[in-house]
């Protein structure tokens, strides 16, 4: 279960969950879309087109070796232990091939969606039907959503029920915005909603139905929006995978030399720890997007060197508050107090 | 004997200890019932292999009860119309408006009550972790409830063993996960508690444990016994030990 907290606008989380979806129409897994805000037909049509794996390639080729011609140019004379040390790839998956690469100026071509089954769920179109579950006390959206999803995995065949079923296939589903005022729960709008209940319930019921069939979830909330911080907490703890997407649109971080380059932080707060007593960390923990041309990027965050000789004591403080905030890692390992972060 | 045992942690993941429990007290033939509230049946069976015990071979031989709570919550939704025939759903809580745990705790006793035909030593009780219950509705006296009426039946009656695991965090604005988490601190006779290191992240030493035996509670007027351990979480296995002496410093 990828839970995913999305940016003030939106703009960013929605890159990544049109990336999920399509990476599930190119592999040829069934698709769910739920949505109360857009329409999923109009999602589907938005999808980024994959990348033929030739061009990309070449594109990445070319760079490394404009990059690697430089470098054998000069070699370092005063810091030269560090010449040592192999390079740092600012992309951490360069060298593995897994999953696909999509150009997000392109939308997808239909062709690609007739080989695959898709299902929607469109909160205005359903909420004229009763639900037949047993409501708990949960959000009537949240029920309906839960219901369509339980009945598309035990029609199709997800949860192992029908042995005929020769071909085992992946169900991806993608449920945008949850949690907001569109799916009739009010946590975020008010400090002491009527039912803080409805989310947690609803999440424990898709991680068990996720975790009885053959399928990935994916789920953005507008974290930003939600008041009650326990809230967070206790979906922190029932989620899987917890990612939360930080834009630099509107803030003052905006303008900060540090971030020139990118367009917003990513924080990785849980990754999960399934079949196993250990996770699988990685040696960074700073990360940050940013959306190319063709490409959306998510790198190791570089400092720049501090060169700048007339630098006012302001942003010399505001970079020492960024580079605080900025390795607080992620909740599967251990994290200190605050302030002793470096 | 008839020891209550809390689990904590902190803005890090415990499950490693309750892992070690559960292989820990069937090994040593006692029988067991584990409320796993947050993961599958296989997860934890994975990962007590690579301990070395086997769940299902357990569970045949009904040293092992597990209640899987994932599964029952989701029979429980979307279960069919006519209702089988014999106990309610031990999540009952969840889908009826009464939010109190008593089908749960029945469960629990029923399970741990032992029949003419076991021969297995004391009865032991393992929740993984009882934070989701209040994430699921239950009020955090009902929580509280529960957990009394578990000690009284478990270890008292029974004089068996029980073992919950619960999150906490340092600066949490969940208040009911406080109280109950702080409730349990006082009643319990030892507390294990995980977190991180001061000083960050670190590759090598995964955190540090506090184990606190409550001398206290008994009638000698002695104070609690604090120790704190580092400790780094291996595929198959934890290493321990004592505080800066790492095997990647030494």
């Amino acid at each position: 279960l990828v839970f995913t907290e999305e940016d003030k606008y939106g703009l960013y989380s929605n890159f990544l969950f049109k990336y999920f979806l399509a990476e599930g129409v190119v592999c040829g897994h069934e698709l769910v879309v739920a949505s109360a805000k857009e329409h999923p037909d109009n999602i589907l049509k938005e999808l980024p087109a994959p990348l033929l794996d030739d061009t990309y390639r070449n594109e990445l080729g070319e760079e490394a070796t404009a990059v690697k011609s430089e470098d054998f140019q000069d070699s370092m004379k005063i810091a030269w232990r560090y010449q040592n040390l192999p390079k740092m790839e600012a992309s951490p998956t360069t060298s593995t091939k897994f999953g696909h690469y999509y150009d997000v100026s392109k939308t997808m071509s239909p062709e690609l969606f007739q080989s695959i089954k898709w299902h929607s769920f469109y909160l205005p179109e359903e909420l004229s039907s009763q639900p037949k579950m047993k409501t708990c006390n949960m959000n009537s959206a949240y029920t309906r959503l839960l219901q369509s999803i339980q009945r598309i995995i035990y029609q199709e065949g997800f949860d192992g029920s029908d042995p005929q079923k020769k071909q085992k296939n992946i169900l991806r589903i993608g449920i945008q915005s949850l949690g907001s005022m569109l799916w009739g729960d009010d946590i975020c709008s008010s400090d002491t909603p009527e039912d803080i209940h409805s989310l947690t319930k609803f999440l424990y019921v898709l991680r068990g139905l996720l975790r009885k069939s053959l399928s990935a979830c994916i789920v953005t909330v507008p974290a930003h929006l939600i008041q009650n911080k326990a809230i967070m907490e206790r979906v922190t703890n029932l989620s899987d995978i917890v990612v939360g997407l930080e834009s630099f649109i509107g803030s003052e971080r905006e303008t900060n030399p540090l971030y020139k380059d990118y367009h917003g932080l990513v924080h990785v707060h849980q990754i999960p720890r399934l079949n196993s007593l250990i996770c699988d960390v990685s040696d960074t923990k700073d990360l940050a997007f940013r959306l190319k041309r063709k490409l959306f990027a998510i790198e190791r965050l570089h400092l720049p060197p501090d060169l700048s000789d007339t630098v006012s004591r302001a942003s010399k403080q505001d970079l020492a508050e960024s580079a605080k905030l900025l390795s607080s890692g992620c909740g599967a390992m251990a994290i200190g107090k605050k302030h002793l972060d470096f | 004997q008839g020891k209550f045992t809390l689990l904590g942690d902190t803005r890090t993941d415990g499950s490693f200890l309750v892992h070690h429990f559960l292989s820990f007290y069937l090994r040593a033939g006692c029988k067991v019932c584990f409320v796993a509230l947050l993961q599958s049946f296989s997860h934890y069976n994975i990962v007590a292999q690579k301990l070395g015990v086997s769940l299902a071979a357990a569970k045949e031989r009904g040293q092992l009860v597990f209640l899987e709570g994932l599964k029952s919550c989701l029979d429980l939704l979307f279960g069919e119309e006519e209702e089988q025939s014999g106990q309610p759903s031990p999540l009952q809580f969840i889908s009826e408006s009464a939010s109190d745990l008593k089908a749960l705790f029945d469960f629990v006793r029923m399970s741990l009550t032992p029949t003419s035909s076991d021969s297995w030593k004391g009865p032991v009780l393992l929740v993984d972790d009882l934070s989701v219950l209040l994430s699921l509705g239950a009020r955090p006296v009902a929580v509280l409830d529960f957990i009394h009426y578990c000690r009284v039946a478990v270890c008292s009656q029974l004089k068996g063993n029980i073992v919950v695991l619960v999150h906490s965090n340092e600066d949490s604005e969940d208040e009911e996960n406080e109280l109950v988490v702080n409730s349990l601190c006082h009643h319990s006779d030892l507390i294990l508690w995980v977190e991180g290191l001061a000083t960050g992240f670190c590759k090598d030493v995964h955190g540090q444990i506090k184990i606190i035996r409550r001398a206290s509670l008994e009638l000698t007027a002695e104070q609690d016994l604090v120790q704190i351990y580092q400790y780094k979480i291996q595929d198959k296995n934890v290493t321990f030990f004592a505080r800066g002496l790492s095997a990647a410093v030494l």
